[in-house]
């Protein structure tokens, strides 16, 4: 099997043509780094996402905390991972890279925050 | 009014302002005002909560509010001069710089102006799209600030005109908010956006991309209910009996940037056709001396990244001006086959990366600098994408003369 892969792990996004037999990767052209083919590697396995999103802060200078996971999860946990993390209500202050969800869903990724956001009356956290 | 005098005046505190000021700073500098009309620094990024940003500049991948963090945070501890809340009104060509501020006007004399003003997005006034003016439409950077900044929902049912990077990161996150996006719709043959967006933002989540077709009607009384799409020949026009009407809400444009240079034009700056911005030498210096322009203002970025390497290099010329040794730049450049280039003017006496961007997608093309009808440096390109800007080096030693360099881009 030949398939065609757009590497998204860096703006490069190299063209990577890979063959594969069963599941194994047998070649790999097209990578600028060794880092295309490991994300073919993934590809063919098991595909893997970070995601952002945010969620909502009470008593905060703004009315959303941007968040991301620590690292990327499987393409197929990504609704479910977006439902649980908008389950989330954050207190201001916040900090930026505070732990917003532990463990989330088992998937051993974080969720944190990527700014920080004050409380409303403009005492800082 | 008197004039405040300031050695360094930099209007706008996104990637690019923010960059020049820490640069000058960490080089000794102190005597620097940022004019920023946000209320709060870190420009377009704010608003960027994917990820992506600072592989170039910092060797890992953060979003875009931490990308900012690490500019604002940093001039935070530093004490460094920002007004918020500020908007420049005025802008003479020998630097006198005027602000509006929520504590009146603000005029200052500037010995060096930085121009870091970015870019705004083409709307749909500039496409002319025929029907009714309903609500639902939205450029993808003001439905990313509604969702992003202020928890505010855009629609349910949506379609995506033009495939800009901005445009490819609303489907997504329209996507993961719940919305229903069935479709970007891209006037030319080609995408332009990055590869790996469409990759990411698109395929992973089953929205298709059409080429060769565009938004030829508009329907809606108070809100959107559809749209037409019609596909298009090669020059752009719709083809009669192709369209298809669709059913939305929302439809969201990425349909390009445009440099925000009116002070630019308020203080008689050449202005490069190509590229809506500043002529520029390769200090970035603009055609009125003492005042310089980088980042999106400049020419539009595909990465932040490059905007602050730019804006820094640009601050090391700032310096070099207030100490009275800046090089004179008599060698014109301009492209061949690119749409784009920037400096447009260089010394010849230094090592120098030209920017430019491909006019079309090209596969095993070559890139050449050429003066006096000799090829003085090259380079090839596995491929070239109008989405994605391309340099070349050229060294000190290879100028010929001072005759004008002009910069092609050819099949290989």
């Amino acid at each position: 099997m030949t398939r065609t892969f757009t590497c998204i792990l860096c703006p490069n996004g190299c063209e990577i043509t890979a063959s594969a037999e069963g599941g194994k990767l047998t070649g790999c052209e097209g990578n600028r780094c060794p880092r295309g083919r490991e994300y073919v590697r993934q590809e063919l396995t098991c595909p893997m996402r970070n995601i952002a999103t945010s969620v909502t802060v009470r008593g905060g200078a703004l009315p959303l905390c941007p968040v991301r996971l620590t690292g990327p999860i499987p393409k197929e946990e990504i609704f479910r991972a977006v439902g649980a993390i908008h389950a989330v209500s954050l207190e201001a202050p916040v900090r930026r890279g505070q732990t917003v969800l532990q463990d989330l869903l088992g998937l051993g990724v974080d969720v944190i925050a990527t700014r920080a956001v004050s409380v409303l009356d403009g005492r800082d956290g | 009014m008197k004039a405040a005098a300031k050695k360094i005046v930099i209007i706008g505190a996104g990637p690019a302002g923010l960059a020049a000021a820490l640069r000058l700073r960490d080089r000794g500098e102190r005597d620097i005002v940022l004019l920023e009309r946000e209320r709060e620094p870190g420009g377009i990024l704010r608003q960027c909560i994917h990820d992506g940003f600072g592989l170039t500049r910092f060797g890992e991948t953060l979003s875009g509010p931490e990308y900012a963090a690490r500019f604002t945070e940093r001039a935070a501890g530093l004490g460094l001069e920002i007004v918020t809340g500020a908007t420049v009104i005025g802008l003479t060509t020998d630097r006198v710089v005027t602000a509006a501020t929520r504590e009146g006007l603000r005029v200052y004399q500037a010995q060096a102006v930085i121009l870091a003003m970015g870019c705004r997005e083409r709307t749909r006034g500039a496409l002319s799209i025929p029907g009714q003016r309903p609500s639902g439409i939205f450029t993808a950077g003001v439905a990313q600030a509604y969702m992003n900044l202020k928890n505010t929902m855009v629609g349910r049912e949506a379609v995506i005109l033009g495939s800009g990077d901005i445009g490819m990161i609303m489907a997504r996150r329209l996507t993961l908010e719940g919305a229903h996006v069935k479709a970007v719709f891209e006037i030319q043959p080609y995408p332009s956006g990055l590869p790996r967006n469409i990759e990411q933002c698109l395929n992973d989540y089953g929205i298709p991309l059409y080429l060769n077709h565009t938004v030829t009607q508009i329907n809606g009384d108070s809100r959107l209910s559809s749209i037409v799409v019609s596909k298009v020949d090669e020059a752009r026009r719709p083809i009669p009996g192709t369209e298809r009407e669709i059913p939305c809400d929302t439809l969201i444009l990425s349909v390009g940037l445009i440099p925000e240079n009116e002070l630019t034009r308020m203080a008689g700056a050449q202005i490069d056709p190509d590229t809506a911005g500043a002529v520029v030498d390769e200090h970035y210096q603009t055609s009125i001396p003492g005042i310089f322009s980088a980042g999106n203002v400049l020419h539009v970025h595909d990465l932040a990244d490059f905007v602050s390497l730019e804006a820094e290099a640009l601050a090391d010329s700032v310096l070099e001006f207030c100490s009275g040794s800046l090089r004179g730049c008599p060698i014109e450049v301009s492209g061949e086959g690119c749409g784009h280039v920037i400096p447009q003017r260089v010394s010849g006496k230094a090592d120098v990366t030209v920017s430019f961007r491909p006019r079309r997608p090209m596969r095993g093309c070559i890139v050449s600098a050429v003066q006096d009808g000799k090829r003085i440096a090259s380079k090839r390109l596995p491929r070239a994408n109008p989405a994605e800007m391309e340099r070349l080096s050229i060294p000190a030693s290879v100028f010929l003369s001072q005759s004008p360099i002009k910069v092609v881009l050819q099949d290989d």
